[in-house]
């Protein structure tokens, strides 16, 4: 009865306001409104991200060869085609710095958190729209300034998406570390605030506002991965920002929390009795979490959609939520991995050891669980099952080569060469990647009421996962012969002129690969205004986001909001006609719910 | 002419998506009235059976780059006496990876392929084993603890420097963007030093304090010299920013770091030119060296000089973003005989008597 009386106050709110083009498109704090303009947002910045990866790609296997394109784009940081050392860095920074925060945290958590947490555990709305919105407009503010940073005349930062300083610290040391650091550092900051607000207000909602019946046994595990995302989030962020509070009082007063005994162009500089290591370390402790703020949601995503499409219940769905919990708790203490050699205590370095292979385990438990829940089933293999498979299968090739990097030993001597890109490219770039395409595949229907070409779907998977192996397979090979990561050319080293024909095929990859996102984005847009409508279930899914109607409505539901009666996997359960049973439907007469 | 390619390749690009959607389209036997954009039965039959194709990539290019790149002089002829317990590790580990990536890999296609969906068929419901997972929790435990426990040992005993050794020490100094050694002599003991002493009109570069009775016969040097079979302890100071002292064949690597002296050790085994006549390494010379002239004939054509042939030398790599000269940031090492070491020292300078007064 009070639900009821609840949806009518909802209702006749939305008859009074009036929505305008402005509340409803830009300022909207409607939760389905903002997940779109995450996704947007996140697209964009993503077709960035990956111009930049192939433009470094270019110079790689042609260095030194004038490139038009090159030239376009650059201008004068091209003189004749030919990238400059230092725009090359400035690339890998904000590649690698678009890439992670950008795309894979806003762009994939803000997307899928936004649009999922209330349509899945019955919920109206977030549980505040107003910070809701404010955090998607510092998300834009800061992707403004993150590219604009383009536009400075010394360049932007240049020194590594980890800034370490005294690099970063010290305008003399590079071009990027004047203007461009600065607006790295404020971009970040007003990301960090965004971030945060985002965060608080996804826990709150899962703990607040779930529907009558859903209990966090029952919660789907996209929400779990969103939910513990955001917590991690919450933890480490703050030091993260912390770190650049810091650096910038090195950077602007003078202050020598980072710095000591630095002598450069000519002169001794003031900076007395501060470490950069203590900077690696406040960074790694934000900057390993935020490896699996950047997974963790992709492996929800791909859990939901793996056992719908299987029509097979997750296997091990307690298990599944236990080891993303052990994920999340290990995450925070290893941070020390990427540390081994920086200078810390030998000691130090084998209790990181011991604390990364753990995280290994709940990993492995994973990526057996998806593989047990394919077999037996009945697979559809629509586009987002593509992807889904696609992820499991890089996130494996990548998380196994983190034996070798979490060994202390053996990282002695592959520490920061290509081993490292081609490691963090699969396990986190790739395999996160794919989780957001499976989600945009999956979830399309519900964002936009139509459907997306699947024939384009098919054509864009296979060949992004031909090219992503052919890209970063090979990667691992050119790291094991001991190319370093973030050089310019290895043009300098006739140690590795063997490497360059390797060089080339991996940037053929690349810009095949690159050029067919095109494929995705052609269906993305024509299917928002041309595709065929959408059923309201087309997957035959679970989950409530199912049962709200197509056409969105402020509130999600037109009448009450549905009463959950059992847990989000009732696949092909014994004793019912269909192969799924939507979580609104109440149990049979002598049916179990099943609890384990 | 470059716009041309381009817009010919982008023409290109686009009649092969146009391609590969027909030849999806054309699998839609019959049914186009049912053009719902959800997989059917044909669909999973094709994209199951690429899956299989899939499977046969992953292993090819695997084979391909083993094959083609597997032998690495990095994998094996390290240089250094705690080399071979790192290589033998990281063999051990690459095994394990490679049987565990294939198997699961495997699973995982074969899986995709076998239970693609077919109407009518249910799936079963199968939620859970307690067992199955134990096991598959407890394999990878007993694994780990191998390789952890293997590791563990490995890198302590690869940190602890042996006093006992007496071994010589060596300072390796980073600045933006080159590399500098210092010796300590005689007495081996560096002269204290930091970058306020520095006076670039006294050729004092190091900032050596000028005062200390152990910096007096130290040796500065631009080329690193060490005599083989003899333990170094190298202490590494940075004056800029963050270097990292990469020494791959010796499988030797630590941060440069501001305001503080880190440190490595290690006991090279091989002399340079006992390297320089190890088969494989003369393999990847001839390599390296057919590249070069291959190179070089184009250059030629260009009216440039051709490259110098390349000769195996060991080398030091810096290894961490230290600005635009980051990628060309090296030093030659030169392993030797004792003998040709001393006689090599000899000829250097003492600080005391580098120094411009
Ligand atoms: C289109 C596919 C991609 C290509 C071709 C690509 C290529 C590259 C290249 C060439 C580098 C520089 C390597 C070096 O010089 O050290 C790089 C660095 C990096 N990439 Fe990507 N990338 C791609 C996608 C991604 C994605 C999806 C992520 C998301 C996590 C990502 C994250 C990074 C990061 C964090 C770095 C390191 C930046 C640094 O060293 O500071 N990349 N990538
Ligand atoms: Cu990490
Ligand atoms: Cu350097």
């Amino acid at each position: 009865m009070s639900a009821h009386v609840e949806a009518h106050a909802h209702d006749d709110h939305g008859h009074h306001h009036k929505e305008t083009f402005i509340t409803k498109y830009i300022f909207s704090q409607d939760h389905k409104m903002i997940a779109k303009q995450y996704l947007i947002t996140g697209l964009i910045m993503g077709i960035i991200g990956v111009v930049m990866s192939l433009m470094m790609r270019m110079q790689i296997a042609w260095p030194g060869e004038p490139n038009a394109f090159l030239q376009t784009f650059l201008g004068k940081w091209a003189p004749d085609g030919v990238m400059s050392a230092d725009i090359y860095l400035a690339l890998v920074t904000i590649h690698g710095t678009i890439m992670v925060f950008f795309v894979l945290t806003a762009g994939l958590s803000g997307t899928f958190s936004n649009l999922l947490i209330p349509l899945q555990i019955g919920a109206r709305d977030m549980a505040s729209g107003f910070l809701n919105m404010v955090s998607y407009w510092l998300f834009f503010v800061s992707c403004v300034i993150m590219v604009a940073s383009f536009f400075v005349e010394a360049g932007p930062a240049a020194a590594g998406w980890t800034i370490y300083p005294p690099l970063s610290a010290l305008p003399m040391a590079q071009g990027g570390s004047g203007l461009g650091m600065t607006l790295w550092l404020t971009s970040m900051a007003i990301f960090i605030a965004s971030s945060a607000l985002g965060s608080l207000n996804y826990v709150v909602t899962v703990l607040n506002l779930r529907t009558k019946g859903m209990s966090m046994t029952r919660l789907p595990l996209t929400i779990w991965t969103f939910f513990v995302t955001a917590i991690i989030g919450i933890v480490s962020f703050p030091v993260l920002l912390s770190a650049a509070l810091l650096l910038i009082m090195d950077r602007s007063f003078g202050t020598s929390f980072f710095l000591s005994d630095i002598f450069i162009q000519g002169e001794v500089l003031h900076y007395q009795g501060g470490s950069p290591v203590l900077f690696e370390h406040l960074f790694w402790f934000l900057g390993h979490p935020e490896v699996y703020i950047v997974l963790l949601p992709a492996l929800g995503i791909t859990s939901e959609i793996i056992a719908t499409n299987s029509r097979k219940p997750i296997f091990g769905y307690r298990a599944m939520i236990a080891s993303v919990l052990a994920i999340a708790f290990l995450s925070t203490i290893v941070w020390g991995h990427h540390m081994f050699v920086s200078g810390m205590n030998p000691f130090l370095g084998s209790v990181f050891t011991f604390t990364t292979l753990l995280i290994a385990i709940p990993s492995a438990v994973k990526a057996f669980n998806y593989i047990t829940t394919l077999w037996k089933g009945n697979l559809q293999l629509n586009p987002a099952m593509l992807f889904s498979i696609g992820l499991v299968s890089t996130f494996i090739t990548g998380g196994l080569t983190g034996i070798i990097l979490g060994d202390s030993a053996l990282d002695i001597n592959v520490h920061d060469t290509y081993f490292v890109v081609a490691h963090f490219h699969l396990v986190m770039g790739i395999s996160a990647l794919y989780g957001f395409f499976a989600g945009v595949y999956h979830w399309f229907p519900k964002m936009f009421g139509r459907m997306m070409n699947k024939n384009l779907g098919y054509v864009h998977f296979w060949i992004t996962a031909v090219c992503a192996y052919g890209v970063f397979f090979p990667m691992h090979f050119i790291g094991m012969a001991g190319l370093p990561r973030r050089y310019y050319t290895n043009s300098a080293f006739p140690l590795f002129d063997d490497l360059s024909n390797v060089n080339v095929v991996i940037t053929v990859f690349a810009l095949v690969g690159g050029a067919f996102q095109i494929v995705f984005f052609y269906n993305f847009f024509s299917s928002i205004f041309y595709g065929k409508k959408a059923e309201q279930n087309p997957w035959k899914s679970n989950t409530l986001e199912w049962t709200t109607p197509v056409e969105h409505i402020h509130g999600n539901w037109p009448g009450a909001i549905p009463t959950v009666h059992r847990w989000a996997y009732d696949y092909s359960k014994p004793g019912h006609d269909d192969d799924f049973v939507p979580q609104d439907v109440p149990l049979k007469e002598g049916e179990e719910e099943l609890q384990h | 002419m470059t716009a041309l390619i381009s817009i010919l390749v982008l023409i290109f690009i686009f009649v092969a998506i146009w391609q590969m959607v027909k030849i999806f389209d054309l699998t839609q036997t019959g049914k186009s009235t049912e053009n719902n954009q959800i997989a059917n039965d044909n669909d999973n039959k094709v994209n199951g059976y690429l899956m299989i194709g899939f499977l046969i990539f992953i292993y090819a290019i695997t084979i391909v780059c083993i094959a083609k790149y597997g032998d690495l002089p990095l994998l094996s002829n390290s240089a250094s006496e705690h080399g071979p317990s790192v290589d033998r590790l990281m063999i051990i580990s690459l095994l394990v990876i490679f049987f565990v990536q294939t198997v699961t890999q495997f699973l995982l296609h074969y899986f995709a392929f076998k239970y693609r969906g077919q109407k009518g068929r249910k799936a079963l419901f199968f939620a859970d084993n307690n067992k199955l997972e134990a096991i598959w929790t407890i394999i990878p435990v007993i694994v780990l603890a191998g390789l952890i426990i293997q590791g563990l040992f490995t890198w302590t005993s690869i940190m602890n420097v042996d006093e006992e050794a007496d071994p010589m020490v060596v300072e390796l100094y980073a600045q933006q963007f080159n590399w500098k050694a210092r010796y300590a002599g005689a007495d081996n003991a560096l002269g204290k030093a930091n970058v306020r002493l520095i006076d670039l009109d006294k050729a004092n570069i190091l900032g050596v304090d000028e005062s200390d009775p152990n910096a007096q016969d130290d040796v500065i040097v631009t080329e690193l010299h060490l005599p083989v079979g003899k333990p170094v302890l190298f202490k590494m100071r940075s004056q800029d920013v963050l270097h990292s002292a990469y020494m791959p064949h010796f499988r030797a690597q630590m941060n440069c770091v501001p305001g503080m002296i880190t440190q490595f050790s290690f006991t090279p085994t091989k002399t340079t030119a006992e390297m320089r006549e190890v088969p494989e390494i003369k393999d990847k010379v001839a390599n390296i060296n057919k590249i070069r002239t291959e190179n070089s004939k184009e250059l030629i054509a260009n009216g440039e000089e051709a490259l110098e042939p390349y000769e195996f030398d060991y080398l030091l790599l810096c290894n961490k973003i230290c600005g635009t000269s980051h990628y060309n940031m090296q030093m030659k090492i030169i392993v030797e005989t004792q003998e040709e070491f001393d006689a090599w020292m000899k000829e250097q300078k003492q600080f005391k008597n580098s120094l411009n007064l």
